[in-house]
């Protein structure tokens, strides 16, 4: 049995599976430290379910908490940046395109020292251990333990980055070192920055981790506990305290994957409606298409592998304005159950309008009765022209799709939506999150450059495809499960070589010892 | 005259994107080069064609290799200025003013980062009015102006002066030391007088790239179509609304050449469309029928946002529409379709102009 946990930015959400039965779920508002509302859902969760902790086999978090630290500005550890780089790279250093206060929050240390590598492998410079000593000491007279280390193309060779955090740990004890080549795909400055916010988040990294293991030991359950990543896999305790920036954007990913579960749907659209907001993905082969530009995190510019959502502000405590008629983006939010008419509030919400409407039948029926129909009309119309519009933006092609609607506000889907199919809302709905972070696997992921005359495309296909599934299996799958799920090729413009770069992603199911 | 801030970066970036069809590279690295060298030694001055003397010498400044390269291997500030320290002292004299070579992507920003570094003037004009895949495709090649002498730099220093007998040969010389340097280099080539420029140079290009970017973010602001507005002020012309369907790349001779595939969406509901690409985008097919090519400009922009979209960030997905955009007249004689016509890229067509084809 497992319990899957989502803490979204509204609400808890908390389910109970044994393989692929749901046996119980439960939805608790979210707490200010996120925490008390995790025990607060397992509390629940146990009394429906009279679950005996012992019998629990793992746990899976999906959590905003880390996106929340580098949004917010809070907790985040004084960092520093050694970029291996020279004689290159010196007309932008790091962080230069940062918000001036989230570089002031980490303390804005950076070094360049001599290295890094050309498309080919060549040394753009030789690696100098004396001089990367020198900077460790002066990082170590600073008092800071938090470093991140980056380098050009490391992504096609990461051992200079290695030598330079080898002379790191050397020099200052306690280091806590982020490699960018571990974490980031090409494109140094993104990669870089992934690798920076990941090392400023250590502090908050052990803390959260502590706090859902204290959590955990609270309520009995000593299974060990898994945290979802952006790209919907999971990752050990151990390695999401490496690598808290893997967790952002888990939540839309585990929306998705939990309608696909829920809906026995491969390929199809899933809208993910709130309490402020709507999320919409598109699912090909059981899992998110990713979105490929840029991804801000933080206000920082990265190329993580993130899904490809459109958000939209409509949700189920959006409030309802009626001269003229206007439906949010304001939102009660995770106030709905105080403030909204039909629980006894006097704010016109969209849940208020569909239970007005006889679509549904939640709090007090007789508050809402005095909405006239031309503004019930209204609002459905609208209501129903921002879905069509935003699933429209994300289909891939003009065939109808089947449309799977989960989260608590998918009572507000009672139009039919142009191009879709047909309109799923699954039992469990509401928990779909939870339930996606419950049933994700773990995966290994590889993105480099190959020289094609150097081997056959064959063979370095099956190279790549080979150190991700091994990847995957050091992530903690089952070899046996273990398959690869996606592969990208990209020839690279001007290079010689037939130069192409290669992106490999292997999924399996996790190994349950 | 006027002064280029950091506030007219944006917008010059995204209108250049637009100049770019599909090429010209990244422009993020561009744009931030071309904000921390403004930040760092002040705006540069834009000047009119008319405002530069018939003597004066003009050299443009430009980044050349992988776009994958750019991205890692960001330049140290040094290098450019190596490359035409070389070059004014190779010509015995001294430049008075910079250009941009290409206005597409990064290489309509690069120069105004060399222009803050140098104290230099930056000229309003450039070689293409676009972005074109090859050394020799400006429209000094067609008035017998050469690329040589032209110098290139690296990061470490290296700097490399060549002479060639004709643009072609610049291009495949170029391109291999661009290589050896590790696949991107800085250059300063097709030096000029004021004179030479007048007569050859596509005028206007820079002020029209931060036309172009301010008309879609203030679209934007608006909540107005921001890909009409891109159609309106370039005088363009919508070729296609679609999704990509399909997206097929392939390295052939050191270029990324390749076709994106696309289902009709809306009005188009039902037609099919395909462009090919050479880094740039060169034709643009509906329905097996030629309905935009080179030299005129095939812009792809996003639907919602009228973002530009080059052809390396281009996905299967992505909801599109098609623009085609009149070339510069130079591009329309004789020699300028030898340079840059369909038929030069191998596809056997003659060109006619869009306005004909589509107006």
């Amino acid at each position: 049995m497992r319990i899957g946990i989502d803490v979204g930015g509204t609400n808890t959400d908390a389910v109970l599976m044994d393989s692929r039965t749901i046996l119980g779920a439960v939805k608790t508002p979210t707490t200010p430290n996120v925490t008390d509302g995790i025990v607060t859902a397992l509390q629940m969760l146990i009394e429906q379910t009279e679950l005996n902790p012992a019998n629990i086999m793992a746990v899976m978090l999906g959590t905003t908490h880390f996106t929340n630290a580098v949004v917010e500005r809070l907790h985040l550890c004084p960092t520093a940046v050694i970029r291996i780089a020279l004689p290159a790279t010196e007309a932008l250093p790091p962080m230069t395109d940062w918000p001036k206060d989230l570089r002031n929050a980490i303390g804005n240390h950076y070094f360049l020292v001599k290295g890094g590598y050309e498309f080919d492998g060549r040394e753009i410079a030789s690696f100098d251990s004396m001089e990367v000593r020198q900077v460790a000491k002066q990082i170590l007279d600073r008092g800071i333990t938090s470093v991140a280390i980056s380098c050009v193309f490391s992504p096609i060779n990461d051992e200079q980055e290695k030598q330079a955090a080898e002379i790191v740990r050397q020099v200052i004890p306690n280091a806590h070192v982020t490699l960018s080549s571990a974490i980031g795909r090409l494109g140094l400055l993104e990669r870089e920055n992934a690798a920076i916010i990941n090392a400023c988040l250590s502090e908050v990294a052990k803390r959260i981790v502590a706090g859902f293991e204290a959590a955990l030991r609270q309520m009995n359950i000593t299974a060990p506990f898994y945290l979802s990543q952006n790209d919907g896999t999971l990752m050990a305790s151990a390695y999401a305290q490496e690598y808290p920036v893997l967790t952002f954007n888990s939540g839309p990913t585990n929306s998705m994957r939990g309608a696909a579960f829920l809906s026995g749907l491969k390929d199809a659209l899933v809208i993910d409606v709130g309490g402020t907001t709507s999320d919409v993905g598109m699912l090909l082969n059981g899992f998110p298409r990713v979105a490929s530009q840029a991804v801000d995190i933080g206000g920082v510019r990265s190329n993580f592998r993130m899904p490809d959502v459109y958000s939209f502000g409509l949700g189920g405590g959006s409030i309802v304005r009626t001269d003229p008629i206007k439906v949010g983006p304001q939102s009660v939010g995770y106030e709905l159950t105080t403030k909204s008419m039909i629980f006894g509030g006097d704010v016109l919400t969209t849940t208020d309008v569909v239970v007005a409407a006889g679509f549904h039948n939640i709090g007090d029926q007789d508050r809402v009765q005095h909405i006239g129909k031309p503004l019930i009309e209204g609002v459905l119309d609208i209501i129903g022209e921002m879905v069509s519009i935003s699933v429209d933006r994300m289909k891939t092609s003009a065939a109808p799709i089947p449309v799977v609607s989960v989260g608590g506000g998918s009572i507000l889907i009672v139009r039919p939506i142009n191009g879709a199919s047909e309109i799923i809302t699954p039992e469990n709905h509401a928990v779909a999150n939870a339930i996606g972070a419950a049933i994700a696997q773990v995966g290994g992921e590889v993105d480099r450059v190959f020289s094609l005359e150097a081997m056959s495309r064959e063979e370095a296909l099956n190279q790549a495809k080979a150190e991700a599934i091994s990847k995957a299996v050091a992530a903690g799958a089952d070899p046996a499960t273990v398959e690869v799920v996606d592969v990208e090729e990209v020839p690279l413009a001007y290079l010689p070589g037939n130069a192409t770069r290669i992106a490999i992603k292997a999924v399996g199911d996790l190994a349950m010892a | 005259m006027r002064m280029l801030t950091e506030q007219h970066i944006d917008d010059l970036a995204l209108g250049a994107a637009v100049l770019g069809t599909g090429g010209g590279g990244d422009p993020y690295i561009g744009r931030l080069l071309a904000i921390e060298a403004i930040r760092k030694f002040g705006p540069v001055k834009l000047l009119t064609l008319d405002e530069i003397g018939d003597d004066e010498l003009v050299v443009p400044a430009a980044m050349m290799g992988a776009p994958t390269v750019m991205v890692e291997k960001i330049p140290n500030g040094r290098e450019i200025v190596a490359a035409f320290k070389a070059l004014a002292g190779y010509l015995g004299q001294p430049i008075a003013a910079v250009m941009s070579i290409e206005a597409g992507g990064l290489n309509s920003i690069m120069p105004i980062s060399v222009a803050a570094e140098m104290g230099l003037p930056l000229i309003d004009c450039d070689g293409m009015g676009r972005a074109f895949p090859e050394i020799q495709m400006v429209t000094h090649t067609i008035f017998g102006v050469s690329a040589t002498p032209m110098t290139m730099a690296d990061e470490k220093g290296n700097t490399v002066l060549i002479n060639t007998i004709d643009n072609h040969w610049t291009e495949r010389f170029s391109r291999s030391i661009t290589v050896d340097m590790g696949g991107s280099a800085l250059i300063a080539l097709y030096a000029a007088t004021g004179k030479q420029l007048k007569e050859l140079a596509v005028r206007g290009t820079m002020t029209y790239a931060e036309e172009i970017g301010k008309t879609v973010r203030l679209a934007r602001q608006q909540e107005a179509n921001p890909v009409e507005a891109v159609r309106r002020i370039t005088g363009g012309f919508q070729a296609f609304k679609g999704k990509v369907v399909d997206l097929q790349r392939r390295t052939v001779g050191g270029f990324a050449r390749g076709e994106a595939h696309l289902d009709g969406l809306d009005e188009y509901n039902g037609s099919k469309m395909i462009i090919h690409f050479q880094n740039e985008h060169l034709v643009a097919m509906r329905d097996e029928k030629y309905v935009v090519t080179v030299p005129d400009l095939i812009t792809v922009l996003d639907v919602d946002t009228g973002e530009p979209i080059t052809t390396e960030g281009l996905r299967y997905g992505f909801r599109i529409v098609v623009i085609g955009i009149p070339c510069d007249s130079r591009w329309r004689t004789q020699k300028g379709l030898e340079l840059v016509g369909p038929r030069y890229f191998g596809y056997d067509v003659d060109y006619i102009p869009v306005e004909q084809r589509l107006g």
